[in-house]
Protein backbone atom coordinates (compact mmCIF):
# COMPACT_ATOMS: atom_id res chain seq x y z
CA UNK A 1 0.00 0.00 0.00
CA UNK A 2 2.68 2.56 0.82
CA UNK A 3 4.67 1.51 -1.73
CA UNK A 4 2.06 1.81 -4.55
CA UNK A 5 1.36 5.42 -2.79
CA UNK A 6 4.56 6.24 -3.39
CA UNK A 7 5.07 4.95 -7.06
CA UNK A 8 1.61 6.86 -8.19
CA UNK A 9 3.19 9.76 -6.40
CA UNK A 10 6.26 9.52 -8.53
CA UNK A 11 4.45 9.36 -11.29
CA UNK A 12 2.19 11.98 -11.28
CA UNK A 13 5.36 14.52 -10.36
CA UNK A 14 7.19 13.12 -13.74
CA UNK A 15 3.64 13.94 -15.75
CA UNK A 16 3.83 16.92 -14.23
CA UNK A 17 7.04 18.11 -14.52
CA UNK A 18 7.10 16.39 -18.18
CA UNK A 19 3.74 18.43 -19.32
CA UNK A 20 5.75 21.82 -17.80
CA UNK A 21 8.99 20.63 -19.43
CA UNK A 22 6.98 20.56 -22.42
CA UNK A 23 5.11 23.84 -22.14
CA UNK A 24 8.41 25.37 -21.50
CA UNK A 25 9.80 23.96 -25.12
CA UNK A 26 6.54 24.53 -27.28
CA UNK A 27 7.35 27.74 -28.33
CA UNK A 28 11.08 27.15 -29.58
CA UNK A 29 9.97 24.06 -30.97
CA UNK A 30 7.22 25.94 -33.14
CA UNK A 31 9.46 28.69 -33.94
CA UNK A 32 12.47 26.39 -35.41
CA UNK A 33 9.95 24.21 -37.17
CA UNK A 34 8.23 27.83 -38.42
CA UNK A 35 11.89 28.54 -39.73
CA UNK A 36 12.43 25.20 -41.63
CA UNK A 37 9.42 25.86 -43.89
CA UNK A 38 8.72 26.44 -47.17
CA UNK A 39 7.35 29.96 -47.33
CA UNK A 40 4.04 29.21 -49.57
CA UNK A 41 3.32 26.22 -46.84
CA UNK A 42 3.52 28.86 -44.16
CA UNK A 43 0.89 31.37 -45.59
CA UNK A 44 -1.05 28.40 -46.43
CA UNK A 45 -1.47 27.06 -43.46
CA UNK A 46 0.18 28.67 -40.97
CA UNK A 47 2.94 28.68 -38.49
CA UNK A 48 2.93 24.71 -37.03
CA UNK A 49 4.67 22.29 -35.64
CA UNK A 50 4.97 19.71 -38.69
CA UNK A 51 5.38 21.65 -41.96
CA UNK A 52 3.59 20.24 -44.82
CA UNK A 53 6.55 21.49 -46.93
CA UNK A 54 9.98 21.98 -45.27
CA UNK A 55 12.41 24.57 -46.70
CA UNK A 56 16.21 25.69 -45.70
CA UNK A 57 15.59 28.59 -47.87
CA UNK A 58 15.51 31.37 -45.33
CA UNK A 59 18.46 29.71 -43.34
CA UNK A 60 20.65 30.11 -47.01
CA UNK A 61 19.05 33.32 -47.65
CA UNK A 62 20.35 34.73 -44.38
CA UNK A 63 23.69 33.00 -44.04
CA UNK A 64 24.47 34.13 -47.96
CA UNK A 65 22.77 37.00 -49.02
CA UNK A 66 22.05 39.45 -46.01
CA UNK A 67 25.11 40.88 -44.66
CA UNK A 68 22.77 42.33 -41.55
CA UNK A 69 22.82 39.07 -39.81
CA UNK A 70 27.17 38.19 -40.18
CA UNK A 71 27.53 42.05 -39.31
CA UNK A 72 24.40 41.43 -36.17
CA UNK A 73 26.79 38.49 -35.12
CA UNK A 74 29.57 40.22 -34.94
CA UNK A 75 28.39 43.04 -33.07
CA UNK A 76 26.40 40.87 -30.30
CA UNK A 77 29.58 39.14 -29.80
CA UNK A 78 32.34 41.88 -29.77
CA UNK A 79 29.42 43.90 -27.42
CA UNK A 80 28.84 40.35 -25.02
CA UNK A 81 32.89 39.86 -24.65
CA UNK A 82 33.76 43.72 -24.14
CA UNK A 83 30.85 44.52 -22.13
CA UNK A 84 31.49 41.13 -19.53
CA UNK A 85 34.98 42.41 -19.47
CA UNK A 86 34.65 45.80 -19.03
CA UNK A 87 31.56 45.02 -16.29
CA UNK A 88 33.45 42.36 -14.41
CA UNK A 89 36.60 44.93 -13.97
CA UNK A 90 34.49 47.55 -12.21
CA UNK A 91 32.71 45.03 -10.30
CA UNK A 92 35.96 43.50 -8.96
CA UNK A 93 37.73 47.01 -8.38
CA UNK A 94 34.97 48.27 -6.26
CA UNK A 95 33.94 45.13 -4.39
CA UNK A 96 37.79 44.05 -3.03
CA UNK A 97 38.35 47.58 -1.42
CA UNK A 98 34.82 47.11 -0.04
CA UNK A 99 35.43 43.97 1.42
CA UNK A 100 38.79 45.35 3.41
CA UNK A 101 36.79 45.66 6.70
CA UNK A 102 40.09 47.64 7.87
CA UNK A 103 39.91 50.51 5.45
CA UNK A 104 38.33 53.29 6.76
CA UNK A 105 35.27 55.28 4.89
CA UNK A 106 34.48 52.17 3.29
CA UNK A 107 31.33 52.78 4.56
CA UNK A 108 31.02 55.97 2.86
CA UNK A 109 31.28 53.85 -0.75
CA UNK A 110 29.37 50.99 0.05
CA UNK A 111 26.37 53.74 0.73
CA UNK A 112 27.35 55.39 -2.69
CA UNK A 113 26.51 51.99 -4.50
CA UNK A 114 23.50 51.14 -2.29
CA UNK A 115 21.75 54.53 -3.30
CA UNK A 116 22.10 53.48 -7.08
CA UNK A 117 19.72 50.51 -5.95
CA UNK A 118 17.26 52.50 -3.98
CA UNK A 119 16.86 55.66 -6.51
CA UNK A 120 16.91 55.69 -10.01
CA UNK A 121 16.93 59.63 -12.19
CA UNK A 122 14.44 57.19 -14.59
CA UNK A 123 14.84 57.03 -18.50
CA UNK A 124 14.10 60.68 -19.38
CA UNK A 125 17.05 62.59 -17.83
CA UNK A 126 19.32 59.67 -18.70
CA UNK A 127 18.21 59.84 -22.32
CA UNK A 128 18.66 63.28 -22.64
CA UNK A 129 22.23 63.18 -20.69
CA UNK A 130 23.87 60.25 -22.93
CA UNK A 131 22.50 61.90 -26.39
CA UNK A 132 23.54 65.52 -25.34
CA UNK A 133 25.74 65.73 -23.17
CA UNK A 134 27.99 62.18 -24.17
CA UNK A 135 26.56 62.06 -28.16
CA UNK A 136 26.02 58.33 -28.20
CA UNK A 137 23.72 57.93 -30.52
CA UNK A 138 24.84 55.35 -33.29
CA UNK A 139 28.00 54.38 -31.57
CA UNK A 140 29.78 51.06 -30.29
CA UNK A 141 29.33 52.83 -26.81
CA UNK A 142 25.33 52.93 -27.01
CA UNK A 143 25.66 48.82 -26.37
CA UNK A 144 28.07 49.31 -24.09
CA UNK A 145 27.80 51.42 -21.47
CA UNK A 146 24.04 53.00 -20.36
CA UNK A 147 22.93 50.66 -17.61
CA UNK A 148 25.00 47.31 -17.81
CA UNK A 149 28.78 48.06 -16.96
CA UNK A 150 27.81 47.98 -12.83
CA UNK A 151 25.02 46.58 -10.88
CA UNK A 152 25.28 46.91 -7.10
CA UNK A 153 24.08 43.82 -6.91
CA UNK A 154 26.74 41.85 -8.59
CA UNK A 155 29.30 44.36 -6.11
CA UNK A 156 27.41 42.83 -3.25
CA UNK A 157 27.90 39.46 -4.58
CA UNK A 158 31.10 39.87 -5.05
CA UNK A 159 31.76 41.39 -1.72
CA UNK A 160 30.40 38.89 0.17
CA UNK A 161 31.75 36.03 -1.54
CA UNK A 162 35.60 38.21 -0.83
CA UNK A 163 34.40 38.62 2.83
CA UNK A 164 33.29 34.91 3.39
CA UNK A 165 35.82 32.60 1.34
CA UNK A 166 39.23 34.52 0.97
CA UNK A 167 40.80 34.28 4.48
CA UNK A 168 42.40 37.70 5.62
CA UNK A 169 45.82 35.46 6.57
CA UNK A 170 46.50 35.19 3.39
CA UNK A 171 46.01 38.78 2.30
CA UNK A 172 47.91 39.88 5.18
CA UNK A 173 50.63 37.09 4.65
CA UNK A 174 51.05 38.81 1.19
CA UNK A 175 51.12 42.36 2.48
CA UNK A 176 54.23 41.19 4.51
CA UNK A 177 56.08 39.93 1.50
CA UNK A 178 55.50 43.29 -0.18
CA UNK A 179 52.82 42.88 -2.28
CA UNK A 180 51.28 45.98 -3.51
CA UNK A 181 46.88 45.86 -3.44
CA UNK A 182 46.71 45.01 -7.39
CA UNK A 183 48.90 42.50 -7.00
CA UNK A 184 46.86 40.75 -4.32
CA UNK A 185 44.01 41.24 -5.95
CA UNK A 186 44.54 40.00 -9.37
CA UNK A 187 47.19 37.47 -8.09
CA UNK A 188 45.80 35.88 -5.27
CA UNK A 189 42.16 37.33 -4.42
CA UNK A 190 40.83 36.83 -8.04
CA UNK A 191 42.57 33.66 -8.60
CA UNK A 192 40.39 31.81 -5.36
CA UNK A 193 37.15 34.05 -6.34
CA UNK A 194 37.16 31.89 -9.83
CA UNK A 195 33.29 30.51 -8.75
CA UNK A 196 31.74 33.87 -8.48
CA UNK A 197 33.43 35.39 -11.50
CA UNK A 198 32.03 32.68 -13.69
CA UNK A 199 28.78 32.89 -12.24
CA UNK A 200 28.24 36.83 -12.68
CA UNK A 201 30.47 36.94 -15.66
CA UNK A 202 27.70 34.29 -17.28
CA UNK A 203 24.44 36.54 -15.87
CA UNK A 204 26.66 39.49 -17.54
CA UNK A 205 27.37 38.13 -20.41
CA UNK A 206 23.76 37.00 -20.98
CA UNK A 207 22.15 40.10 -20.04
CA UNK A 208 24.49 42.54 -22.77
CA UNK A 209 23.29 39.53 -25.42
CA UNK A 210 20.14 39.91 -24.89
CA UNK A 211 19.90 43.49 -24.58
CA UNK A 212 17.88 45.64 -27.02
CA UNK A 213 16.51 48.58 -25.09
CA UNK A 214 20.04 50.68 -25.24
CA UNK A 215 19.59 49.71 -29.23
CA UNK A 216 16.10 50.94 -29.31
CA UNK A 217 16.74 54.62 -27.20
CA UNK A 218 19.92 55.22 -28.95
CA UNK A 219 20.39 53.58 -32.19
CA UNK A 220 18.60 54.71 -35.54
CA UNK A 221 21.91 53.55 -37.60
CA UNK A 222 21.32 49.70 -39.15
CA UNK A 223 25.01 49.50 -39.68
CA UNK A 224 25.34 49.38 -35.71
CA UNK A 225 22.76 46.81 -34.76
CA UNK A 226 23.25 44.02 -32.63
CA UNK A 227 21.45 40.98 -33.55
CA UNK A 228 18.40 41.76 -30.62
CA UNK A 229 18.15 45.17 -32.24
CA UNK A 230 18.20 43.68 -35.21
CA UNK A 231 15.39 41.44 -34.51
CA UNK A 232 13.44 44.07 -32.55
CA UNK A 233 13.81 47.01 -35.26
CA UNK A 234 12.69 44.30 -38.05
CA UNK A 235 9.17 43.81 -35.86
CA UNK A 236 8.83 47.47 -36.48
CA UNK A 237 9.70 47.77 -39.71
CA UNK A 238 8.95 44.40 -41.91
CA UNK A 239 9.99 45.76 -44.85
CA UNK A 240 13.70 46.59 -43.53
CA UNK A 241 15.14 43.01 -45.45
CA UNK A 242 12.80 43.49 -47.94
CA UNK A 243 14.60 47.14 -48.79
CA UNK A 244 18.24 45.02 -47.98
CA UNK A 245 17.41 43.07 -50.64
CA UNK A 246 16.38 45.68 -52.99
CA UNK A 247 19.11 47.45 -52.89
CA UNK A 248 21.68 44.37 -52.85
CA UNK A 249 19.85 43.59 -56.19
CA UNK A 250 20.01 39.57 -56.07
CA UNK A 251 16.59 38.96 -54.95
CA UNK A 252 13.59 39.82 -56.09
CA UNK A 253 11.21 40.87 -53.52
CA UNK A 254 8.14 38.90 -54.57
CA UNK A 255 10.02 35.68 -53.73
CA UNK A 256 11.20 36.92 -50.37
CA UNK A 257 9.90 34.22 -47.50
CA UNK A 258 9.66 36.98 -45.29
CA UNK A 259 7.98 34.94 -42.07
CA UNK A 260 10.26 31.74 -42.47
CA UNK A 261 13.18 34.56 -42.45
CA UNK A 262 12.03 36.13 -39.27
CA UNK A 263 11.81 33.19 -37.66
CA UNK A 264 15.18 32.13 -39.45
CA UNK A 265 16.90 35.03 -37.61
CA UNK A 266 14.61 34.26 -34.64
CA UNK A 267 16.74 30.99 -34.34
CA UNK A 268 19.60 32.87 -35.06
CA UNK A 269 18.89 34.92 -32.11
CA UNK A 270 18.84 32.41 -29.33
CA UNK A 271 21.19 29.89 -30.80
CA UNK A 272 24.39 31.09 -29.43
CA UNK A 273 22.60 30.92 -25.80
CA UNK A 274 21.25 27.46 -26.64
CA UNK A 275 24.52 25.53 -27.78
CA UNK A 276 26.55 27.14 -24.44
CA UNK A 277 23.49 26.78 -21.55
CA UNK A 278 23.56 22.61 -21.15
CA UNK A 279 26.96 22.87 -20.35
CA UNK A 280 26.90 26.11 -18.38
CA UNK A 281 23.35 25.32 -16.72
CA UNK A 282 24.97 24.52 -12.86
CA UNK A 283 26.55 27.73 -13.02
CA UNK A 284 23.28 30.09 -14.10
CA UNK A 285 21.69 27.80 -11.17
CA UNK A 286 24.05 28.46 -9.02
CA UNK A 287 24.00 32.46 -10.05
CA UNK A 288 19.99 32.74 -9.52
CA UNK A 289 20.14 30.78 -6.26
CA UNK A 290 22.78 32.61 -4.62
CA UNK A 291 22.02 36.31 -6.56
CA UNK A 292 18.77 36.69 -5.20
CA UNK A 293 19.08 35.30 -1.93
CA UNK A 294 22.21 37.21 -0.99
CA UNK A 295 21.22 40.47 -2.93
CA UNK B 1 45.52 66.18 9.24
CA UNK B 2 48.63 64.18 10.03
CA UNK B 3 46.00 60.70 10.24
CA UNK B 4 44.79 61.28 7.43
CA UNK B 5 48.22 61.59 5.67
CA UNK B 6 48.76 58.24 7.17
CA UNK B 7 45.53 56.45 6.09
CA UNK B 8 46.05 57.86 2.51
CA UNK B 9 49.76 56.51 2.46
CA UNK B 10 48.52 53.22 3.58
CA UNK B 11 45.32 52.65 1.92
CA UNK B 12 45.40 54.86 -1.33
CA UNK B 13 45.87 51.76 -3.74
CA UNK B 14 42.23 50.61 -2.39
CA UNK B 15 40.60 53.81 -2.73
CA UNK B 16 42.28 54.36 -6.02
CA UNK B 17 40.64 51.26 -6.62
CA UNK B 18 36.96 52.91 -5.92
CA UNK B 19 37.75 55.32 -8.63
CA UNK B 20 36.28 53.86 -12.00
CA UNK B 21 33.25 52.77 -10.03
CA UNK B 22 32.39 56.07 -8.74
CA UNK B 23 32.96 57.49 -12.13
CA UNK B 24 30.66 55.03 -13.90
CA UNK B 25 28.04 55.27 -11.10
CA UNK B 26 28.48 59.44 -11.17
CA UNK B 27 27.81 59.41 -15.08
CA UNK B 28 25.36 56.34 -15.25
CA UNK B 29 23.24 57.13 -12.44
CA UNK B 30 23.93 60.43 -10.08
CA UNK B 31 23.74 62.67 -13.01
CA UNK B 32 20.33 61.53 -14.06
CA UNK B 33 19.29 61.42 -10.58
CA UNK B 34 20.01 64.93 -11.00
CA UNK B 35 18.75 65.74 -14.07
CA UNK B 36 14.88 64.40 -12.51
CA UNK B 37 14.71 68.24 -12.16
CA UNK B 38 13.20 68.82 -16.07
CA UNK B 39 9.69 67.34 -14.33
CA UNK B 40 9.44 70.69 -12.99
CA UNK B 41 10.72 73.10 -16.02
CA UNK B 42 9.23 73.20 -19.38
CA UNK B 43 11.99 71.74 -21.17
CA UNK B 44 13.29 73.01 -24.48
CA UNK B 45 15.75 71.59 -26.67
CA UNK B 46 17.79 75.28 -26.52
CA UNK B 47 18.13 75.68 -22.89
CA UNK B 48 18.77 72.01 -22.48
CA UNK B 49 17.93 70.16 -18.37
CA UNK B 50 19.40 72.92 -16.48
CA UNK B 51 18.47 75.63 -18.04
CA UNK B 52 14.57 75.78 -19.01
CA UNK B 53 12.20 77.63 -17.41
CA UNK B 54 10.97 76.63 -13.90
CA UNK B 55 7.25 75.63 -14.14
CA UNK B 56 6.60 74.03 -10.39
CA UNK B 57 3.88 71.89 -10.46
CA UNK B 58 2.60 72.24 -13.77
CA UNK B 59 3.46 69.16 -15.47
CA UNK B 60 2.30 67.15 -12.44
CA UNK B 61 -0.97 68.60 -12.69
CA UNK B 62 -1.45 68.30 -16.23
CA UNK B 63 -0.77 64.27 -15.94
CA UNK B 64 -2.59 63.79 -13.23
CA UNK B 65 -5.69 65.49 -14.82
CA UNK B 66 -5.47 62.87 -17.69
CA UNK B 67 -6.87 59.48 -17.91
CA UNK B 68 -3.46 58.21 -18.65
CA UNK B 69 -1.98 58.37 -15.01
CA UNK B 70 -5.01 56.05 -13.63
CA UNK B 71 -4.91 54.15 -16.37
CA UNK B 72 -1.25 52.78 -16.03
CA UNK B 73 -0.89 53.13 -12.66
CA UNK B 74 -3.70 50.78 -11.86
CA UNK B 75 -2.12 48.42 -14.61
CA UNK B 76 1.34 48.58 -13.36
CA UNK B 77 0.00 47.66 -9.76
CA UNK B 78 -2.49 45.00 -10.96
CA UNK B 79 -0.32 43.30 -13.26
CA UNK B 80 2.67 42.99 -10.59
CA UNK B 81 0.07 41.93 -8.08
CA UNK B 82 -0.82 39.12 -9.75
CA UNK B 83 2.75 37.75 -11.53
CA UNK B 84 3.97 38.05 -7.48
CA UNK B 85 1.01 35.79 -6.18
CA UNK B 86 0.52 33.45 -9.02
CA UNK B 87 4.41 33.11 -9.31
CA UNK B 88 5.33 32.61 -5.82
CA UNK B 89 2.48 30.12 -5.64
CA UNK B 90 3.28 28.17 -9.00
CA UNK B 91 7.14 28.30 -8.05
CA UNK B 92 6.81 27.07 -4.16
CA UNK B 93 4.59 23.99 -6.22
CA UNK B 94 6.61 23.20 -8.73
CA UNK B 95 10.05 23.59 -6.64
CA UNK B 96 8.30 21.08 -4.01
CA UNK B 97 7.51 18.31 -6.78
CA UNK B 98 10.44 18.95 -8.32
CA UNK B 99 12.29 18.03 -5.14
CA UNK B 100 10.22 14.78 -4.51
CA UNK B 101 11.32 13.44 -7.50
CA UNK B 102 13.87 10.42 -6.88
CA UNK B 103 15.38 10.19 -10.43
CA UNK B 104 18.35 12.77 -10.46
CA UNK B 105 18.74 12.95 -13.93
CA UNK B 106 14.67 13.69 -14.71
CA UNK B 107 15.08 16.07 -11.92
CA UNK B 108 18.27 17.62 -13.43
CA UNK B 109 16.56 17.37 -17.05
CA UNK B 110 13.10 19.12 -15.65
CA UNK B 111 15.12 22.21 -13.96
CA UNK B 112 17.12 22.96 -17.07
CA UNK B 113 14.43 22.73 -19.70
CA UNK B 114 11.72 25.25 -17.63
CA UNK B 115 14.93 27.77 -17.11
CA UNK B 116 15.15 28.04 -20.65
CA UNK B 117 12.45 31.02 -21.03
CA UNK B 118 14.27 32.79 -18.59
CA UNK B 119 17.51 32.79 -20.77
CA UNK B 120 16.00 34.38 -23.77
CA UNK B 121 15.35 38.34 -24.30
CA UNK B 122 11.66 39.77 -24.58
CA UNK B 123 12.06 40.45 -28.39
CA UNK B 124 12.67 36.93 -28.95
CA UNK B 125 9.31 36.23 -26.83
CA UNK B 126 7.57 38.24 -28.90
CA UNK B 127 7.99 36.49 -31.99
CA UNK B 128 7.45 33.30 -30.30
CA UNK B 129 3.62 34.96 -29.12
CA UNK B 130 3.23 36.46 -32.79
CA UNK B 131 3.64 32.58 -34.22
CA UNK B 132 1.05 32.00 -31.71
CA UNK B 133 -1.11 34.82 -31.93
CA UNK B 134 -0.71 36.33 -35.70
CA UNK B 135 -4.28 36.74 -36.72
CA UNK B 136 -3.32 35.11 -40.78
CA UNK B 137 -1.51 32.10 -40.00
CA UNK B 138 -0.51 32.07 -36.02
CA UNK B 139 -1.04 28.68 -34.42
CA UNK B 140 -3.84 29.05 -32.53
CA UNK B 141 -6.13 30.71 -35.32
CA UNK B 142 -4.86 28.61 -37.68
CA UNK B 143 -5.23 25.10 -35.93
CA UNK B 144 -6.33 24.84 -32.26
CA UNK B 145 -9.18 27.20 -33.12
CA UNK B 146 -10.28 25.63 -36.52
CA UNK B 147 -9.83 22.01 -35.19
CA UNK B 148 -12.51 23.42 -32.62
CA UNK B 149 -14.30 25.32 -35.03
CA UNK B 150 -14.41 28.54 -33.30
CA UNK B 151 -13.62 31.60 -35.66
CA UNK B 152 -10.77 33.83 -35.38
CA UNK B 153 -9.86 36.06 -33.36
CA UNK B 154 -8.44 39.06 -33.83
CA UNK B 155 -5.65 39.00 -31.19
CA UNK B 156 -3.57 41.71 -31.44
CA UNK B 157 -6.65 44.08 -31.68
CA UNK B 158 -9.07 42.80 -28.43
CA UNK B 159 -7.83 43.98 -25.27
CA UNK B 160 -9.84 42.02 -23.73
CA UNK B 161 -7.47 38.86 -23.72
CA UNK B 162 -4.22 40.43 -23.11
CA UNK B 163 -4.18 40.56 -19.47
CA UNK B 164 -4.56 36.51 -19.36
CA UNK B 165 -1.88 36.64 -22.67
CA UNK B 166 0.87 38.97 -20.72
CA UNK B 167 -0.15 36.83 -17.04
CA UNK B 168 0.70 33.39 -18.46
CA UNK B 169 4.06 34.68 -20.72
CA UNK B 170 4.97 36.43 -17.71
CA UNK B 171 4.50 33.23 -16.20
CA UNK B 172 5.98 30.93 -18.62
CA UNK B 173 9.22 33.15 -18.80
CA UNK B 174 9.84 33.65 -14.83
CA UNK B 175 9.06 30.02 -13.42
CA UNK B 176 12.30 28.53 -13.81
CA UNK B 177 14.01 31.33 -12.46
CA UNK B 178 11.16 31.44 -9.21
CA UNK B 179 11.15 27.68 -8.84
CA UNK B 180 15.15 27.91 -8.48
CA UNK B 181 15.17 30.61 -6.21
CA UNK B 182 12.51 28.14 -3.64
CA UNK B 183 14.53 25.00 -5.25
CA UNK B 184 17.91 26.15 -3.25
CA UNK B 185 16.34 26.66 0.00
CA UNK B 186 14.39 23.36 0.07
CA UNK B 187 17.89 21.23 -0.61
CA UNK B 188 19.56 23.03 2.34
CA UNK B 189 16.56 21.82 4.47
CA UNK B 190 18.02 19.65 6.95
CA UNK B 191 17.04 16.08 6.27
CA UNK B 192 16.69 15.64 10.19
CA UNK B 193 13.54 16.94 10.03
CA UNK B 194 11.65 14.77 7.39
CA UNK B 195 13.14 11.83 9.57
CA UNK B 196 12.28 12.59 12.29
CA UNK B 197 8.39 13.56 10.52
CA UNK B 198 8.57 9.99 9.69
CA UNK B 199 9.30 8.39 12.60
CA UNK B 200 6.06 10.25 13.58
CA UNK B 201 3.85 8.74 11.21
CA UNK B 202 3.93 11.58 8.89
CA UNK B 203 2.74 11.06 5.49
CA UNK B 204 4.34 12.83 2.32
CA UNK B 205 1.63 15.23 2.34
CA UNK B 206 2.22 16.05 5.96
CA UNK B 207 6.28 16.43 5.35
CA UNK B 208 4.92 19.32 3.52
CA UNK B 209 2.63 21.03 5.47
CA UNK B 210 4.59 20.56 8.86
CA UNK B 211 8.25 20.40 7.51
CA UNK B 212 9.30 21.75 3.77
CA UNK B 213 6.71 25.25 4.44
CA UNK B 214 7.45 26.07 7.46
CA UNK B 215 11.15 25.81 6.07
CA UNK B 216 10.50 28.06 3.24
CA UNK B 217 8.76 30.60 5.17
CA UNK B 218 11.27 33.51 5.98
CA UNK B 219 12.48 32.86 1.87
CA UNK B 220 8.72 33.27 0.69
CA UNK B 221 8.49 36.49 3.26
CA UNK B 222 11.74 38.13 1.84
CA UNK B 223 11.66 37.40 -1.62
CA UNK B 224 7.66 38.61 -1.61
CA UNK B 225 8.89 41.65 -0.10
CA UNK B 226 11.34 42.38 -2.57
CA UNK B 227 8.96 42.18 -5.63
CA UNK B 228 6.34 44.23 -3.52
CA UNK B 229 9.61 46.52 -3.44
CA UNK B 230 9.73 46.91 -7.07
CA UNK B 231 5.48 46.56 -7.63
CA UNK B 232 5.78 50.52 -9.35
CA UNK B 233 7.97 49.01 -11.95
CA UNK B 234 7.04 46.92 -14.62
CA UNK B 235 9.10 45.02 -17.70
CA UNK B 236 9.28 47.53 -20.46
CA UNK B 237 9.59 44.58 -22.90
CA UNK B 238 6.35 42.31 -21.99
CA UNK B 239 3.99 45.73 -22.27
CA UNK B 240 5.36 47.32 -24.90
CA UNK B 241 7.64 45.09 -27.22
CA UNK B 242 4.86 41.57 -26.79
CA UNK B 243 1.97 43.10 -27.37
CA UNK B 244 3.96 44.56 -30.92
CA UNK B 245 2.82 48.37 -29.68
CA UNK B 246 -0.93 47.74 -30.91
CA UNK B 247 -2.94 50.93 -30.44
CA UNK B 248 -6.15 49.18 -29.55
CA UNK B 249 -4.64 47.51 -26.72
CA UNK B 250 -3.42 50.09 -24.86
CA UNK B 251 -5.98 50.00 -22.42
CA UNK B 252 -4.78 47.43 -20.70
CA UNK B 253 -0.96 46.83 -21.65
CA UNK B 254 -0.10 51.07 -20.37
CA UNK B 255 2.40 50.60 -17.81
CA UNK B 256 4.54 54.03 -16.05
CA UNK B 257 7.09 52.22 -18.10
CA UNK B 258 5.47 52.26 -21.41
CA UNK B 259 4.02 55.60 -20.64
CA UNK B 260 7.23 57.30 -19.90
CA UNK B 261 9.06 55.79 -23.25
CA UNK B 262 6.19 56.82 -25.65
CA UNK B 263 6.15 60.57 -24.18
CA UNK B 264 9.80 60.67 -24.43
CA UNK B 265 9.78 58.73 -28.20
CA UNK B 266 6.44 59.27 -29.51
CA UNK B 267 4.48 61.75 -28.33
CA UNK B 268 7.72 64.27 -27.27
CA UNK B 269 5.90 65.20 -24.67
CA UNK B 270 8.52 65.47 -22.48
CA UNK B 271 6.93 67.48 -19.52
CA UNK B 272 4.32 64.57 -18.25
CA UNK B 273 6.96 62.03 -19.20
CA UNK B 274 9.52 63.25 -16.86
CA UNK B 275 6.89 64.01 -14.39
CA UNK B 276 5.24 60.76 -14.65
CA UNK B 277 9.41 59.30 -14.12
CA UNK B 278 9.85 61.08 -11.01
CA UNK B 279 6.98 59.67 -9.80
CA UNK B 280 7.82 56.09 -10.10
CA UNK B 281 11.02 57.09 -8.50
CA UNK B 282 9.95 58.75 -6.07
CA UNK B 283 7.43 56.19 -4.87
CA UNK B 284 9.63 53.17 -5.73
CA UNK B 285 12.20 54.27 -3.79
CA UNK B 286 9.76 54.81 -0.76
CA UNK B 287 8.76 50.99 -1.41
CA UNK B 288 12.01 49.45 -1.90
CA UNK B 289 13.24 51.27 1.71
CA UNK B 290 10.45 49.72 3.41
CA UNK B 291 10.31 46.36 1.87
CA UNK B 292 14.07 46.38 2.79
CA UNK B 293 13.35 47.60 6.38
CA UNK B 294 10.91 44.83 7.24
CA UNK B 295 12.95 42.43 5.31
CA UNK B 296 16.09 43.34 7.57
CA UNK B 297 12.83 42.83 10.41
CA UNK B 298 12.71 38.95 9.05
CA UNK B 299 16.32 38.40 8.36
CA UNK B 300 19.21 40.95 8.85
CA UNK B 301 20.93 39.34 6.56
CA UNK B 302 19.17 39.53 3.39
CA UNK B 303 18.31 43.33 3.73
CA UNK B 304 20.42 45.64 1.60
CA UNK B 305 21.09 47.79 4.07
Amino acid sequence: MMVDNKKGFQIFANVLMTFLAICALAPFILLIMSSITDEQALIMNGYSFWPSKFSLYSYRYLLTKSSAVARGYVISAVVTVIGTVCHLLLTTLYAYPLSRHELPGRNVFAFYLFFTMLFSGGLVPAYLMWTQTFHIRNTIFALLIPGLMMNGFNVIMMRTYFTSNIPDAIVEAARVDGANEFTILFGIVMPMAMPIVATISLLVGLAYWNDWMNGLYYLNDNSMYSIQVLLMKIQRNLDQLRQQAQSGGNVQIADMPSTSIRMALTVMGILPIMVIYPFLQKYFVKGIAIGAVKG
Amino acid sequence: MKRVTRTLRRFWPLYLMFLPGVVYLFINCYIPMFGIQIAFRRYNAKDGVYGSPWVGFENFKFLFQTDDAFIMVRNTLLYNLVFIALGTVLAISVAIILNEIRNQFAKQLYQTLILIPYLISMVIVSYLAFAFLSTGNGYINNTLLKVLGIPAIDWYNTPKYWPFILVLINVWKGLGYNMILYYATICGIDHTLYEAAVVDGANRWQQITNVTLPCLKSTIIILTLMSLGGIFRSDFGLFYQVPQNSGPLINVTQTIDTYVYRGLMQSNNIGMSSAAGLYQSVVGFILVVTANLVVRKVDAESSLF
